[in-house]
């Protein structure tokens, strides 16, 4: 008889909401059953499904067919020893309900979350102890590598790679095999390959969860990508924000060593490549590959004009090969499996599958994996299960601060990078998030270019004046003091700053406000004609009011009012004259009962 | 009330083991190839800080110019020259975050505890910042506090939570 393996998510998101202490009350009451022997207890990374946590998988016996548990607490623990384990019953109030037909569902394959999925990138995530080499190799890990060393030369690799047509999954969509066919041909005797873990982009965490729940991938791709283009040293860089990361990444490069797979003489080849990690300290534009280069060399990270290209004069004037996280990741299978198998995945520009977050206004906020080319629609509506509350659907951001808006009337555009592009919009590393009707457009691009703005290095003059000048005017009609005039000058600095600024950060910043005019002109004409936020989200343009159920007519709000806007009667109600207001704020402040606001 | 001989005591005790560990750091660095960038974040693991008078003595035991240092501290924003309190409540102001309503979040704490984001309290318990997305996107909103992150959080549980670090 196998074991049962009993998988308790250690995700970020499920480590937060409880996972680890039912983690420990498993272990304990599988204790005192004297389950031991019979079971293993595992944390591996991000299930995914984040939106269900904490999320417990039950394989017995070595089957393949798993329950799976969601939304627990800690004391289901003891239920889940007692009735799954010792009782063998699935029990039955601790399994996902399905919330469009109402039944409930034991096995993840029939859930709509991951019936739709195509998990390559994600492929261990979820299924093992990502501290555990052992476990990555039952699962075919480091076979790729052992195949390169072993049969293939440097251009077989590069070959292999080009032929599976994967690109860049950090935003460009640069075609990966052609980059490491560059850096290959470029003479010297140093290089270097460093992976991109920066992961900027606010509302992403596709990266953060394959380096916690596979990094041996990620540490695969990379001495084979070192392999192809001969560099003997190379460097992962994390974003500081990402302590579990790190710590089990620092962990398996441990091991890595250990086992022989990194460090001198891999797999007795004679080939030597070792890997570094490097901290981050907090600068969004670090993700952007000189910028980044420089911050490893443990200087402020300015970007630096291109060319030269990294693969000609990179770290330390290296050339240097750099690749994302979920690039590198897809790199084993594209190995083991062949360029050709990969390239009929996903579409004919665009090959393969790629990770979202899905993240906002959604029913399943979470990581999925799909196919190039599933269309929005199927990603909201059937793995996202549509929007909650029941409201209606308003837009999709891709691209995070340097992408777009797509609308109702895009859901049927495929999510692949060229559609993306001509919809206004980029794939960018995969952020991809949902908006419902209570969201004002004018806002979000406000709030994206405060983030820009915030993290522009300050380097070049469009970027350092240019965005500044039009985050004021967001701010301006934002607060209902913006005239018709001011979208024609946002359009123009837009379209200026794009030409002009020096790096990717601030060439892309404007996208955000040029496609939300282009596609919701009607409601920042609302603010800037009618003065009218038609959403309410902006403060600025609605007024203070006095929650009439909230009000416990205490009088402490009358005398505080500088300009005598409140009038009412001690014991009865009182009201906020919206024609004296002069929006201090100040009631608002000293209301015992937080029953004043704005709407 | 003053701070008794005891009180006093200890925090001088804690004052001499920090002088001592970065002395030891700064003979560690001077006898290896080392990163700047992960030599200020030990240091900062040790003050919690990066004060001019920290950077002005690594400065000198490293050789180095002072204007190096400054312009690494100063352009990253995990680097601070300020104390923080003992508490640090991030609030994150990620997109996923955002529109689920961390501003309200972070207003509310601000009006809490009576500081602007980036201030900390008089009685130096709490830091109260806005900070980048944590990748807990699912979670959102989503707030940290030295560590411990807490997702899916309304306004109203703000008061339970900020009970436990009292
Ligand atoms: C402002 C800016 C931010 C970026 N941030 C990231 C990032 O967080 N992660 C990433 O992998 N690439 C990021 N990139 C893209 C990198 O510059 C680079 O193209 C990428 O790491 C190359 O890897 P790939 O070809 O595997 O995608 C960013 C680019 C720009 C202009
Ligand atoms: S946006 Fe808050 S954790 Fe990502």
């Amino acid at each position: 008889m196998g074991t049962t393996e009993i998988l308790v998510c250690g995700g970020t998101s499920c480590n937060s909401s409880g996972g680890p202490k039912i983690y420990k009350n498993l272990l304990m009451y599988i204790e005192e059953y004297d389950l031991r022997k019979k079971t293993r207890v595992i944390q591996p990374g991000c299930f995914g499904f984040c939106e269900q946590g904490p999320i417990v998988v039950i394989y017995p016996n070595g089957s393949k067919e798993g329950v799976f548990y969601c939304q627990l607490k800690e004391e289901d623990a003891q239920r889940i020893v007692k009735e799954h384990l010792v009782d063998g019953k699935v029990i039955e109030d601790f399994l996902y309900v399905d919330p469009k037909t109402g039944e409930k569902i034991a096995k993840h394959e029939d859930m709509d979350f991951y019936k739709y999925q195509q998990r390559i990138a994600l492929r261990n995530c979820g299924t093992i102890d990502p501290l555990s080499i052992e476990d990555y190799r039952y699962r075919g890990g480091y076979k790729a590598l052992n195949k390169v060393l072993k049969e293939m030369s440097s251009e077989d690799v590069i070959n292999e790679v080009k032929r599976s047509k994967l690109r860049g999954r950090g935003g460009g969509g640069f075609p990966t095999g052609v980059k490491w066919e560059i850096t290959s041909k470029v003479d010297g005797e140093s290089k270097y390959v460093i992976c991109n873990a920066d992961e900027g982009d606010p509302g992403a965490f596709m990266d953060r969860s394959i380096l916690e729940g596979d990094p041996h991938s990620v540490i695969e791709g990379m001495v084979i990508g070192a392999y192809a283009i001969g560099a003997q040293k190379g460097y992962i860089y994390a974003r500081a924000e990402y302590p579990l990361a790190i710590d089990r990444t620092e962990a398996a490069l441990e091991d890595a060593r250990r086992e022989g797979v990194l460090g001198k003489n891999i797999l007795g080849s004679g080939f030597n490549f070792d890997l570094e990690i490097r901290i981050g300290a907090g600068a969004f534009v670090c993700g952007e590959e000189t910028a980044l280069i420089t911050s490893v060399e443990g200087y402020r990270g300015d970007p630096q004009p291109k060319p030269p290209y990294p693969a000609q004069g990179g770290l330390y004037g290296k050339p240097t090969l750099i690749n994302n996280v979920e690039t590198l990741a897809n790199i084993p299978i594209i190995i083991n499996e062949g360029g050709k198998w990969y390239s009929k995945i996903g579409t004919k520009d665009s090959t393969g599958t790629k990770v979202f977050a899905l993240a906002g206004d959604i029913n399943n906020t979470g990581l999925i994996e799909v196919p190039m080319g599933t269309t929005l629609r199927d990603v909201v509506f059937n793995l996202g299960g549509g929007i909650p509350k029941g409201k209606e659907f308003k837009a999709a951001q891709t691209g995070g601060p340097s992408g777009g808006c797509l609308t109702e009337e895009d859901l049927d555009i495929t999510l692949e990078y060229d559609s993306l592009l001509d919809a206004d919009s980029m794939m960018g590393s995969g952020g991809l998030i949902i908006l419902d009707e209570d969201s004002c457009m004018v806002d979000v691009s406000r709030f994206y270019l405060d983030f820009t703005q915030d993290e522009a290095c300050g380097k070049c003059a469009p970027g350092r004046i240019g965005t500044k000048r039009m985050l004021e005017i967001l701010n301006k009609i934002t607060e209902g003091k913006g005239d018709v005039a001011d979208l024609g000058v946002l359009k123009e600095l837009a379209e200026n700053i794009k030409k002009t600024a020096l790096c990717g950060l601030c060439k892309s910043a404007p996208n955000p406000v040029l496609s939300t005019i282009e596609r919701f002109e009607d409601e920042y004409l609302a603010h800037v004609k009618e003065k009218k936020c038609p959403t309410g989200v902006c403060e600025g343009l609605s007024k203070w009011i006095i929650e009439p159920d909230e009000c416990r007519a205490c009088g402490v709000c009358e005398p505080v009012c500088p300009v005598d806007a409140i009038s009412g009667q001690r014991g009865e109600v009182y009201k906020i004259d919206p024609e004296i207001c002069i929006d201090c704020g100040v009631c608002a402040k000293k209301c015992p009962f937080d029953a004043i606001h704005k709407a | 009330m003053g701070q008794s001989i005891e009180e006093i005591n200890k925090e001088k005790l804690v004052e001499i083991k920090k002088k001592e560990h970065f002395k030891k750091l700064l003979e560690e660095k001077n006898n290896e190839k080392y990163n700047l960038i992960d030599f200020l974040h030990e240091v900062q693991n040790i003050y919690g800080h990066l004060s001019r008078d920290i950077q002005i003595t690594i400065a000198e035991e490293m050789g180095l110019p002072l204007s190096q240092i400054h312009s690494v501290v100063s352009f990253y924003s995990l680097f601070t020259t300020t104390p923080k309190g003992k508490y640090t409540i991030e609030v994150c102001m990620g997109t996923a975050c955002y529109v689920r309503g961390s501003k309200d979040i972070l207003d509310k704490l601000s009006k809490e505890l009576d500081i602007e984001p980036g201030q900390t309290t008089e009685d130096k318990k709490f830091t109260l910042e806005g900070t980048r997305c944590i990748g807990a996107c699912g979670m959102a909103p989503v707030v940290v506090i030295n560590g411990d992150v807490y997702g899916r959080i309304d306004v109203d549980d703000l008061p339970e939570i900020l009970a436990k670090y009292e």
